[in-house]
């Protein structure tokens, strides 16, 4: 049988907003478009809805194929689709590429109308909660009032959060998976490094690179070279890579010699090639700046999830070490405080923070089994 | 439905907020759930049952009870029950403790090693083997057995005031030589009051 005939084509779909929205910094976005993609089909009174936020890296296009030859499926498409943990005939899944996103949102490559140019480095710095506030406009406009779930691991997990903080009326239940209430100072450093490694490169222009047709390469490269290493674990870097060579024994020089080294490489050219860096220094701040906590007396967590109503799936994975287990716990811990519904899964694996993609069986039938009992 | 998990039932407040350590796939939980409205969240930590509970709808929170229950704030719970989980702790001690520190009143049970079927095994020269305690010594999770007088004792040491006692053998009640004619032990208590 044909492979592609089996494909689930899913076309993107992009929503135009003309209402500006005031930023947490203060700064106005005039108008703006969200890119969206939908999986499954949205009940008579919408009530099936389930909304995936996505990460770092991440956007819209979260299962499925958007053309027959494309070569890889949408980056959660282990989880998403038709008999799979979110199961698409039950669920309308819905993917949102964030504001300030590369693939097809505005974002800083996208033309500012006033100027006609691209925003660059005036495209305004956005946070975690305007994401949720886009987000929930898009719904208004899809005409959802409630969700049946909002999930999201790592970043995406920390706008779900910030859905059952902001919304707490908008979804009946929460997916956070090897997410964090905020980030501690070892992230934010590692954060920093990468940021430094796009603002330093020559290439970079002080964001306005796509005047000057060049593109910060070079930058964009150490920075997702260096969070991949974070986002694996020693173990599963040892068991795959460990000291191999690729040619077997030593050239004693500076081109790639372990195989560790041609890894990282490879993952940091392909990721170079096809996402913006004002992007990705946008996303790492975003990262940096949510700490719920941060806005309430006494920067108590619990106090800042006290308005939550929503059940809640929390997971994480045993060697996450960048948004390690005892982050979920502190999660969990707020919400015991508040009486919500909670429960907590801590998933044996050696991926690292990257486990939160893998198909676990576990994982995913733990997943499955929380996504049945929800009522549509 | 164990028996021992309806002697549970019946002493729940209706509307309380329970925390259920070691809590299988939740069934004690759900049935709680159902015929007494409570609130309730299980602790475990294998695998399956977590997923079991899920199924259940029931709320559960991994964790290893020999770590205590960091999570859990002190005296947020009105019950917390340890159901046949207490002789296969290694903190036993730290468990009671953590019990009387998130809950107002703990309920625990736990097979009586005192039972006469099983000193009569001891006597004939084996490790006992019964409906409460079905493992051979080389399989089983069971580490600090414990006949009543054992655990009243420690209870005493611990300041714990039981409440209310009740033991079972082959499901049925027992009232006299309880700790010689019980296979089951059920006891319901709470810090002493000073």
């Amino acid at each position: 049988m044909n492979a592609a005939a089996d494909r689930r084509i899913v076309v993107p779909q992009v929503a135009h907003f003309d209402t500006s929205l005031v930023l947490r910094s203060g700064a106005v976005l005039p108008a703006y478009d969200l890119v969206y993609e939908m999986h499954g089909t949205l009940n008579a009174d919408a009530s099936n809805a389930v909304l995936v936020c996505h990460a770092l890296s991440g956007n819209h296009h979260i299962a499925g194929y958007h053309d027959p030859a494309e070569k890889k499926p949408g980056w959660w498409d282990n989880m998403i689709g038709p008999g799979k943990p979110v199961d698409t005939d039950r669920f309308c899944v819905i993917g949102v590429n964030n504001l300030g996103g590369c693939h097809g949102s505005t974002g800083p490559a996208s033309i500012d109308p006033q100027t006609g140019q691209p925003w660059g480095s005036r495209f305004p710095m956005v946070t975690v909660e305007d994401w949720v506030a886009a987000q929930a406009r898009l719904a208004d406009r899809l005409g959802i009032h409630q969700f049946a779930a909002i999930m999201g691991g790592s970043l995406g997990g920390m706008q779900v959060l910030q859905w059952s903080i902001m919304h707490p009326e908008r979804m009946r239940h929460c997916l956070v998976i090897a997410a964090a209430p905020g980030l501690t100072a070892q992230n934010i450093a590692f954060n920093d490094v990468a940021r430094q490694a796009i603002l330093t490169d020559p290439d970079f222009h002080g964001g306005d690179y796509y005047a000057h047709g060049t593109w910060p390469r070079r930058g964009l490269r150490l920075a997702r070279m260096l969070g991949h290493i974070t986002y694996l674990s020693d173990d599963v870097m040892g068991s795959k890579f460990g000291r191999l060579l690729r040619n077997g024994s030593f050239a004693y020089g500076y081109d790639v010699e372990f195989e560790i080294e041609s890894y990282l490489r490879y993952q940091g050219d392909k990721f170079a090639d096809a996402f913006d860096a004002n992007t990705y220094l946008l996303m790492t701040k975003a990262l940096d700046y949510f700490d719920p906590a941060h806005h309430v007396p006494g920067h108590s967590l619990s106090q800042a999830l006290a308005p939550a109503k929503a059940g809640f799936l929390v997971i994480s994975f045993t060697t996450d070490w960048r948004f390690a287990p005892e982050r979920s716990r502190e999660i969990v811990q707020a919400l015991l405080v508040n009486e919500r519904d909670v429960s907590y899964a801590e998933i044996n694996s050696s991926h690292g923070h990257d486990a939160f993609l893998m198909p676990d069986p576990h994982y995913h039938a733990l997943v499955g089994a929380y996504m049945n009992r929800i009522s549509v | 439905m164990r028996h021992d998990l309806q002697t549970i039932a019946a002493w729940i407040q209706p509307g309380a907020k329970v925390l259920d350590l070691g809590c299988g796939n939740g069934d004690l939980l759900k049935y709680l759930r159902e015929t007494r409205q409570i609130h309730g969240y299980g602790v475990e930590i294998a695998e399956d049952r977590i997923l079991g509970c899920i199924r259940n709808g029931v709320n559960v929170i991994q964790r290893d009870l020999e770590a205590g229950l960091a999570e859990f704030s002190a005296g947020s719970f009105d019950h917390i029950v340890l159901s046949q989980t207490l002789q296969a702790v290694h903190n036993t001690e730290a468990i009671l403790r953590e019990i009387l520190r998130v809950g107002r009143e703990g309920i625990v049970t736990f097979p009586n090693f005192g039972y006469w079927k099983n000193r009569w095994q001891v006597l004939q020269g084996h490790m006992p083997v019964s409906a409460d305690l079905p493992y051979q010594w080389y399989d089983t999770p069971n580490v600090h057995l414990c006949t009543m007088h054992d655990f009243e004792a420690l209870c005493d040491r611990l300041d714990i005031q039981i409440l209310e006692r009740v033991v079972m053998t082959e499901g049925r009640p027992v009232n006299w030589l309880r700790n010689l004619t019980g296979s089951l032990a059920i006891y319901r208590f709470r810090r002493r009051l000073a």
